[in-house]
């Protein structure tokens, strides 16, 4: 069971008020019809999947309704950091993508 | 639709939601009877319950500027609660903190139409103010173990320390949702969607059981 800081409503609730929205920070192609459909379906469907740090967009449903953003080990568990949409965040992983 | 009355502005439609003439508005819980229950009902116990019916509900959406507060202010007659999970409740009118940009605007149901017929006369810019009264009911609940009752119902920590008279949450509760305000030490409003109305009524009086419930009239 997660305990999550909501950066709205600046408080922590329980995870069952929560839903996972999936990886964070995908840019939607400028130009969707210049894309090839192997850049598309990656855009679309192909999502990382690291082991270790991992940034997730969440949407605190039962609450405020607002998305941000979880920095989070999917080793450990440990959320490492909380943020809003269009902020970036602090914590990284080392290696490049 | 001859029951309706509809005022037009500037493309802005305001529907009065009321009905009028021999038509009786009926609360989600109509069917409880809980007017006799009251009556008939125990008069001692940990936890009342109290419907309050009809109200006028709006829900308002804006990123306000300096002027449009102000705006608010004079059109509400209370101002804005700008901190998150915070509330205002006054005589004749109550609003809640719904999200940054959200807010919940409770006043008599008679009054609703009139409220919004002003609103949208005064009011301008980039901003939604939608009349949910109908989608919802209130309920007030009360007594020495109502607190005991909710931890049964929310995974919300309602302990007087994090959860001071006049905060406000939307959270899980049973297995529906509801937004949560504390009124006083032991008395809580729970404004609930209508369609779950009666599957909460009947969660409360199970959760209430062995503290006694007592419905108000």
């Amino acid at each position: 069971m997660f305990h999550i800081y909501c950066p709205h409503c600046c408080e922590y609730r329980e995870e069952e008020e929560f839903h996972a929205s999936g990886q964070a920070h995908i840019p939607r192609p400028l130009d969707p019809d210049a894309c090839t459909d192997k850049e598309w379906g990656e855009f679309m469907y192909f999502r990382a999947n690291p082991r270790g740090i991992h940034h997730e967009l969440w949407v605190h449903g039962a609450g405020c309704r607002k998305y941000f953003n979880i920095t989070r080990n999917t080793h450990t568990y440990e959320i490492l950091e909380v943020y809003k949409v269009g902020e970036k965040p602090s914590v990284v992983a080392n290696e490049a993508k | 639709m001859s029951d309706v009355t509809v005022e037009a502005m500037e493309g802005k439609v305001v529907t009065n939601q009321l009905p009028t003439g021999a038509i009786v508005g009926e609360s989600p819980l109509h069917h409880s009877d809980l007017a006799s229950i009251a009556e008939k009902g125990p008069q001692q116990g940990g936890v009342h319950f109290h419907e309050r019916k009809l109200k006028g509900l709006l829900t308002l959406r804006c990123t306000p500027s300096v002027e449009q507060l102000s705006l608010i202010e004079s059109l509400l007659g209370v101002a804005l609660p700008m901190q998150p999970l915070t509330s205002v409740t006054a005589d004749a009118i109550s609003v809640r903190w719904m999200s940054p940009d959200e807010w919940l605007i409770i006043v008599d149901g008679e009054q609703a139409f009139e409220l919004e017929t002003r609103f949208q006369e005064k009011f301008s810019g980039h901003y939604a103010l939608v009349n949910i009264s109908g989608g919802t009911t209130i309920f007030e609940v009360s007594g020495s173990h109502v607190v005991d009752m909710l931890k049964k119902s929310t995974p919300v920590d309602l302990h007087a320390s994090e959860f001071p008279v006049g905060k406000v949450v939307s959270t899980v509760f049973a297995k529906s949702g509801a937004t949560i305000c504390r009124l006083a030490d032991e008395k809580f409003e729970l404004v609930v969607r209508r369609s779950f109305a009666d599957y909460l009524w009947l969660w409360i009086q199970d959760a209430s059981r062995e503290y006694g419930l007592v419905v108000k009239a």
